[in-house]
């Protein structure tokens, strides 16, 4: 019980099946408050598909997810939005922002539907991404770093317990990947509990940890030594990261799909 | 500089406000078929109150639709009950009431009927009667039927005799000018007309006349609740209904009307299947942004009634718009078919846009399921 409470979340041997295909197979992580985790692997691996699940945006196949000591098993889609609208900020690749809302208005909205509309407040998110003078700009007006970094301020205009943040520099250039980078730093000081899915070793040697998945498993978790290693040994039977792979392969018929890198 | 803080509500209207105009294509083909939904709806209805007053108009070509007699077996009406009689009709529905008194002549041993009456008012209850040559002007002159013509010889220019006794059976002779021939189709052809007064100098019998026809349009007051008001208040006199002109006129009126109602129905049915299509293919297009918005949180119904929001807007800017042009087409069709104007019925306008609203709206109900129905996980991963 002592570990629970001392976990914002705890992902207990979730899998996550589409017909044929398992995106997620027996899967467990636990992330402590104020962690930075990076999810990295192939295309294909079930990176989303795992965030989607933390995100509230989805719901595991079998095993049980528990947010902040909340388990959200058998909850119902409105429930799962209501928890997502609390305590989760999201990030994409693609940015998704309203194409005929300005940045503020963007940011604004991620507060209309959680609780009120805070012009002031929003204005000062935008400050702290450095966006302040472009807060009347419409996304296509903003180039993408910017529109990134808008995404940043709407996902943390609420104050979410966990900032889930999917390839988040993966349409961005060096110089912008810094600046969402050192924004996520900050976060990290001020003790924000970030998961990053992402491509780049560069973007993940930014975080505290590393975890690695690799046809829906995962195939290795830097933090080694602490409980959930021995957890995974336990259901996997595999451990680092190259090494087993072939091995792994071998006793495990999953169907893959053979896509390219994403 | 205070500036007002924006509401949850406000930010509400102005996301709505925003995506309306900053997504001005799809806009337009939405708001065009609302607005022209909205034009035939308005344009329509009001000619549907306008028609029956214009084709009224038309149907007194057909001639009267009263007659006046006295009561009772026999008898002749006088001048003063018709003047009741005329009092009592609504003046402003009353295009004529042509008074007629028969009398027999003769002209060269042969007999014929005079009828006299009053030619102001007989061109316009009976608008149809064809006359060649000149409507009599002055006093001496007379109309003859082509019956007559044809029996007699006689053409406009011609001079006419005719003897008879008068009402205290004392021979008279008197001559008449032909100033014209008129020809009805009808017992028409076999009379003369003269002058009401020419009459009654010449049978020295004033203030009769035999019956009175009245032309009456439509609106208000029916007809036979009409010939019941005048029974009522005007003693001595009979008012008949001439039926085959009025139930003809209500048969085509009502059948008309449907018409209009039928056309107005299945043109708002196809404004709802552009309003529906547009929608879908807005939330087509749109499913990113819906799904972005459940990721942040959004519940369904929130989601919801943010595109009714659009629909009721979409409704009633397209009501407004359309209301302006519905009444431009209406005024266009009045002057094109009937040859004048009509006064706008402005109490249509709320209740167009009304209308425009509740379609759209109605319309917009299985886009906006489908909207609710977008799963988040799947619309916002990847491209
Ligand atoms: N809705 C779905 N229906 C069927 N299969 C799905 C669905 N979503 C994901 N998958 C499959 O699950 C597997 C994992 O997908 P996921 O998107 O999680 O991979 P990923 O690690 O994020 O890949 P990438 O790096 O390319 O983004 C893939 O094989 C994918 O095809
Ligand atoms: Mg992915």
């Amino acid at each position: 019980m002592s570990q629970q409470s001392s976990n914002i979340l705890e992902i207990v041997d979730i899998s996550k099946i589409y017909g044929p295909v398992k995106a997620l197979q027996n899967v467990s992580l636990y992330v402590r408050p104020g962690e930075w985790l990076a999810i990295m692997g192939p295309s294909g691996s079930g990176k989303t598909t795992l965030m989607n699940i933390i995100g509230c945006l989805d719901s595991p196949s079998l095993g049980r997810v528990v947010l902040d000591g909340l388990s959200l098993d058998s909850l119902s889609a409105a429930e799962l939005t209501t928890i997502r609208r609390e305590s989760i900020g999201l990030i994409f690749q693609q940015f998704h922002l309203i194409s005929y809302l300005t940045a503020l208005e963007n940011v604004m909205v991620a507060q209309y539907y959680h609780s009120l509309v805070d012009e002031k407040e929003a204005l000062e998110a935008l400050e702290q991404v450095g966006l302040a003078d472009r807060a009347k700009h419409l996304p296509r007006q903003l180039s993408g770093g910017e529109q990134q970094r808008v995404c940043i301020a709407r996902a943390l205009i609420n104050h979410p317990k966990l900032l889930l943040a999917d390839e988040p520099t993966g349409n961005l250039d060096e110089t912008n990947e810094g600046l969402v980078m050192d924004i996520l730093h900050s976060l990290h000081r001020q003790g924000g509990t970030i998961i990053v899915v992402t491509h780049s070793p560069e973007v993940a040697a930014h975080a505290e940890r590393t975890v690695v998945l690799e046809h829906g498993r995962v195939a290795s978790d830097s933090k080694l030594g602490a409980q959930e290693k021995i957890f995974d040994q336990a259901s996997q039977g595999v451990e680092g990261l190259e090494g087993t792979k072939s091995a792994k392969e071998a006793d495990s018929p999953i169907v893959e799909k053979a896509g390219g890198i994403g | 500089m205070v500036k007002k803080k924006i509401t949850n509500r406000g930010f509400a209207l102005k996301m709505i406000v925003w995506s309306l105009i900053r997504r001005r294509s799809r806009l337009l083909v939405a708001l065009t078929g609302v607005t022209i939904g909205a034009t035939v709806l308005l344009g329509l209805v009001t000619l549907c109150y306008d028609i029956p007053r214009q084709l009224s108009r038309e149907f007194r070509s057909y001639g009267a639709n009263m007659v006046f007699v006295k009561d009772g077996v026999t008898g002749r009406l006088e001048g003063e009950t018709l003047d009741k009689v005329k009092e009592a009709l609504p003046s402003e529905r009353l295009v004529g009431l042509t008074p007629f008194r028969y009398e027999p002549v003769r002209n060269h041993m042969l007999p014929y009927t005079a009828v006299g009456t009053s030619f102001t008012d007989v061109r316009r209850t009976s608008p149809f009667w064809r006359v060649t040559g000149a409507w009599p002007g002055a006093s001496g002159q007379v109309l003859i039927g082509t019956d007559v013509a044809r029996a007699t010889g006689y053409s406009e220019g011609s001079l006419l005799t005719l003897d008879g006794r008068n009402a205290s059976q004392a021979r008279y002779e008197k001559d008449f000018t032909v100033s014209g021939i008129v020809s009805s189709g009808g017992v028409e052809d076999g009379f003369i007309f003269m002058s009401l007064e020419d009459m009654e100098n010449m049978t020295r019998e004033p203030g009769l006349v035999d019956l009175a026809e009245a032309s009456l349009t439509t609106g208000g007051a029916s007809l036979p609740e009409l010939v019941n008001l005048v029974k009522a208040s005007v003693p001595g006199v009979e008012p008949r209904l001439v039926t085959r002109v009025t139930r003809s006129e209500e048969t085509v009126l009502s059948k008309l009307t449907w018409l209009v109602y039928l056309v107005t129905l299945v043109v708002l049915t196809l404004t709802m299947i552009c309003v529906t299509t547009t929608m879908m293919t807005v939330v087509l297009e749109r499913r990113k942004e819906i799904g972005l918005k459940k990721a942040l949180g959004a519940e369904n119904s929130r989601v919801a009634r943010e595109f009714l929001g659009e629909g009721v807007m979409l409704g009633v800017i397209g009501g407004l718009l359309g209301s302006f042009t519905g009444l431009i087409f209406a005024r266009v069709v009045s002057y094109s078919v009937f040859g004048r104007g009509l006064s706008p019925e402005v109490h249509l306008i709320p209740i167009t846009i009304a209308v425009s609203a509740i379609v759209t709206v109605l319309a917009s109900l299985w886009p906006v399921r489908r909207a609710v129905d977008v799963e988040p996980a799947l619309v916002l991963r990847g491209e």
